[in-house]
């Protein structure tokens, strides 16, 4: 783990600039991230500064964080050569479970949610089934699965609006709460914030190690340095953003859930078994097969996954919005599968990141957001999107034919590079090595 | 080099091409001359340039991407794509054949160019010129019979009418025979002699030099982007080794690595192996096979295309082909089941597959990752992988197996055809197999990998492992093993130590049951 390196840091070479969020390729590579910035920046200054109040950030994370959440399992169906379109059904019909399970049978709210998970693994594993062990296209599974699971909604629900209890309403709407003594900010979202820093500043160190015995060089220490300024600045500065919102208000929980998912979801996608396994199946299923991969339980586990993620997205958007409802969830699976694709993957599989997901999921919430923050009216809105949408994947498309690196595509494909993270909401880094083509893992090693 | 050929006008001359894609000169001053009614190889390594050079003749690369004139029938052409040069009468035919499956041979053949007006296609005037040209390419099979219903050499055939349908006058084939077997191959090289006949010359890229020897008047020999030398077969008197030399650029000593073979005790056993074809149930693929495998033995399987060489391997590595009927695996005198993938490489058997790209590997994968992938508990605690390990492995068989690449980081669709299936056997040695299967290792490979690929073959061997080996080529089946199977029909019919095989024995046994020797 740590053979001697020869240390010949200090020299400034404008080229290892390239090296900062991941390996040799061009200033192109921040490509989706690059683009997330500067559609933050551009509806920062457009509405006058409304788009980076405290307010307004908390107001996206808690908007958007079931869409992304949603992203997270869309990705790994995809990258499996799959897609699933039942998820916004799968949502409504879990809510409406969970809502009524909570009025009529009096299920504590943490019963309610431990419900809600089964249902939606019993739905993935009834998905999977068909998917992955009768060979159904999922896109027919799950093109049945949005009616057979909206129609239960409302059958079940009665097409009626049931309202949830408190207690449950915190897994949407609820907030860090307030400890210790009174900065005039959240205490736990900042001391949140620091903690994040001191883990980004770990995984530096030890990456770094493992990087330099891996490519037996060593890259300059200035490198380390500045990557953890600007990760530990850009998290910092959220801390600080959410920890001074209007008072009752700090960093989400449905945040805090998203987090914890991506982190947990970028480690499995990149560093275990079953992760390559996903990549494996989606490259080529054959080959796959052929080097003992069983493809079956591959297929029957992202489907089931994300069901399971889909419930859980619904509970979340049913917690914030205090009741479950006959349309609840619409159109959601276009918004995850936006993301998904706006973030790298590739529509014949084998390709994406969790961390590129949620990054294309981020381009259209702050895009949404800043439109509504406008006044733009919802009709535009989605022509906007659906162009967004297009041009992001055309430009990698016609990139990659071009024999160009992509921009979307350098990110995760690019030889020894890395899917740039930024994730201010969870301000942690996770590594692009999910990818095929990708390169070192950095900073989640564990 | 000018001989009395050089009465036949010059159809074709490519004069100095040079192209360069980013970072790399793909062709470097490239000449080529090719003259009416002639076959003209073009030799070359894998990597050579030698399909650069016929996407820039065939307007693939479009004029302005390279520097260099085409003169073609005496006048500079600049194809921009195509059909531009397909108008001009270049056509060429790709290894993998541009057919669409689920069409029939007429529909394929004027696809694209359909006999009609306004977009309504003439289907009778069709139907009429399409027997007229399968007759042309001796083909007698019913012009409504969908691609896929023929075998591979036919498909070659309606490749070829195709382009006699639009006036060829050069003809350009992309390695026509590698997926041929004997019989076909040599119906598809007397095609293209009768072709010649008839005023259309041919450009030829072939691994096969045996072929190349036979059909050919002039041979281009390219060699790093560059051309190296024009041979004329008959004045030069050019034989296989001759066009090797040019190939690699040196004599290669002994192509096959000599070798002292230490065989041990027979540790692999098969007995009665049976298995049906997938869909056709009456259809036996695979018939009572017996055979055996020793340790540190090399174990050849002759066979021709079709013959259940590949049926019977993929069998028996975790019931991967057909439905499996009946038989028993012996290792170590211990019956073991190998029901699934997982089994198989559990029990130490590797398979390579002769089909490396969609059978092999990920192409979309790095190397270090595909060279670990067909074990990855082995650097794994718990399910999660150890990266450092994995690059470190990889690393160690980078070196040892000689893979061409910068790093293991690289994806492994940019090496070359050689590179990748050291890729793919690293894999398969990294899961510590004490049986590997090989099913036609050099494949599509370069003349130096092969000779690498050959001594990787007995140096495992050497180690104490079983081989198997499965090729289509005599002479290295010949040159590498110990002991040969010959297969026909399913069947096994003959088994020989090498010393006692020869070509034309094989042969006889490969193409027919009359020889049955038990096992």
């Amino acid at each position: 783990m740590s053979a001697p390196v020869t240390e010949k840091s200090g020299g400034f070479d404008i080229r290892d600039l390239k090296k900062l969020f991941g390996g040799g390729g061009s200033l192109k590579q921040f490509g989706i991230l690059g683009a997330l910035v500067v559609i933050i920046i551009f509806f920062q200054i457009w509405t006058g500064g409304k788009t980076l109040q405290p307010g307004n950030i908390i107001n996206i994370v808690q908007q958007y964080s079931y869409i992304l959440i949603l992203a997270i399992g869309m990705v790994m169906v995809i990258i499996a050569g799959h897609i699933d379109l039942s998820v916004g059904s799968v949502a409504a019909f879990t809510g409406i479970i969970v809502a009524l399970a909570m009025k009529d049978w009096n299920f504590p709210w943490w019963a309610a949610i431990l419900l809600g998970l089964v249902v939606g693994g019993l739905i993935g594993a009834w998905q999977g089934f068909w998917v992955a062990y009768i060979g159904v296209p999922a896109f027919i599974v799950t093109l049945a699965g949005m009616l057979i699971w909206r129609g239960g909604n409302q059958f079940i629900g009665d097409s009626a609006t049931v309202p949830v209890g408190t207690g449950f309403q915190v897994i949407g709407k609820g907030y860090l709460p307030e400890v210790g003594p009174n900065f005039g900010l959240n205490n736990l979202t900042m001391l949140l914030g620091i903690l994040v820093v001191v883990i980004l500043i770990a995984l530096e160190v030890r990456g770094r190690r493992t990087r330099n015995v891996m490519r037996a060089s060593s890259e300059p220490i200035w490198l380390s340095v500045l990557r953890v300024v600007i990760l530990g600045g850009v998290v910092l500065v959220a801390a600080y953003l959410f920890a001074t919102g209007r008072v009752g208000t700090s960093f989400p929980v449905s945040g805090i859930i998203l987090a914890v998912l991506v982190v947990a979801y970028s480690f499995l996608t990149n560093k275990t078994t079953i992760g390559r396994h996903i990549y494996a199946v989606g490259g080529n299923k054959h080959a796959a097969e052929l080097s003992g991969v069983n493809s079956r339980r591959v297929n029957f586990f992202v489907m089931m996954n994300m069901s399971v993620l889909a419930a859980l997205a619904g509970m979340i958007f049913v917690a914030r919005s205090q009741a479950s409802g006959p349309f609840d969830g619409t159109g959601w699976e276009l918004d995850a599968i936006a993301a998904v694709f706006i973030g790298g993957a590739a529509v014949s599989g084998g390709i994406g990141t969790v961390a590129g997901s949620i990054i294309g999921g981020l381009v259209m919430a702050v895009l949404s957001n800043g439109l509504a923050l406008k006044g733009i009216q919802s009709d535009l809105v989605q022509i906007i999107k659906g162009l967004v949408l297009l041009i992001a994947v055309g430009v990698d498309v016609y990139n990659k034919s071009q024999g160009r690196p992509s921009i979307i595509g350098l990110m995760t494909r690019n030889k020894g590079g890395q899917a740039p993270t930024d994730d201010a909401t969870s301000a942690l880094v996770t590594p692009g090595g999910g990818t095929p083509d990708t390169a070192v893992p950095a900073d989640l090693k564990k | 080099m000018e001989t009395d050929r050089s009465s036949h006008p010059t159809i074709l001359e490519m004069q100095s091409i040079t192209k360069e894609f980013p970072g790399v000169k793909a062709l470097d001053n490239v000449s080529l001359t090719v003259r009416a009614r002639e076959i003209h190889a073009i030799c070359g390594e894998n990597g050579a340039g030698k399909s650069t050079l016929m996407k820039v003749l065939s307007g693939v690369y479009p004029f302005g991407t390279y520097d260099g004139d085409i003169v073609y029938e005496g006048a500079v052409v600049r194809f921009r794509d195509i059909r531009q040069s397909e108008a001009a009468g270049i056509v060429i035919i790709h290894q993998e054949l541009a057919l669409i499956p689920e069409l029939s041979i007429t529909e394929n053949i004027f696809l694209g160019n359909e006999p009609g007006r306004a977009g309504v296609i003439n289907w009778v005037e069709a139907q009429r010129r399409a027997i007229e040209l399968l007759a042309r390419v001796g083909l007698d099979d019913d012009p409504d019979t969908q691609i896929k219903n023929i075998g591979v050499g036919k498909q070659q055939l309606v490749e070829i009418a195709k382009a006699l349908n639009k006036n060829v006058k050069l003809l350009i084939l992309d390695e026509p025979t590698a997926a041929l077997n004997e019989n076909d191959s040599q119906h598809l090289l007397d095609l293209i002699l009768g072709l010649k006949g008839k005023g259309i010359s041919s450009i030829m890229i072939s691994h096969k030099l045996n072929e190349i020897e036979q059909i050919a008047d002039q041979i281009t020999i390219i060699r790093d982007g560059k051309s190296i030398e024009t041979l004329d077969v008959k004045a030069d008197g050019v034989d296989e080794d001759r066009i090797i030399r040019g190939m690699v650029g040196r004599t290669l000593g002994n192509r096959f690595p000599e070798h002292t073979a230490e065989i041990g005790e027979v540790f692999f056993e098969v007995r009665d192996w049976t298995v049906q074809h997938p869909l056709t149930t009456e259809r036996l693929v695979v018939k009572n096979s017996n055979f055996t495998v020793r340790r540190g033995e090399v174990v050849g399987f002759a066979g021709l295309m079709g013959a259940g060489r590949t049926e019977l391997a993929m069998s028996l590595f975790g019931r991967s082909y057909g439905k499996f009927i009946s038989g028993q695996v012996f290792k170590d005198g211990q019956e073991i089941k190998l029901r699934t993938v997982a089994e198989a490489i559990g029990h130490g058997i590797a398979y390579v597959s002769e089909d490396r790209k969609s059978l092999g590997l990920n192409l979309l994968d790095t190397i270090k990752r595909s060279i670990v992938s067909a074990k990855l508990s082995k650097i794994s605690r718990g399910t999660v992988v150890n990266e450092l390990e994995e690059a470190q492995i990889s690393e160690s068989y980078r070196k040892s197996l000689r893979i061409k690449t910068p790093t293991v980081e690289e994806g492994v669709t940019k090496l070359s055809g050689g590179n990748q299936q050291k890729v793919v056997l690293a894999k398969w040695m990294f899961t510590d197999p004490d049986l590997l299967i090989l099913d036609e290792p050099t494949r599509g490979i370069d003349v130096g990998a092969k000779a690498e690929i050959y001594q990787i073959i007995r140096d495992l061997a050497a180690q104490g492992k079983g081989i198997i080996m499965i090729s289509s080529e005599l002479p290295e089946l010949l040159g590498v093993s110990d002991r040969v199977y010959t297969i026909f029909e399913g069947k096994i019919t003959n088994e020989l130590p090498v010393a006692e095989a020869d070509p034309e024995t094989l042969m006889r046994s490969m193409t027919s049951s009359s020889q049955k020797v038990d096992a």
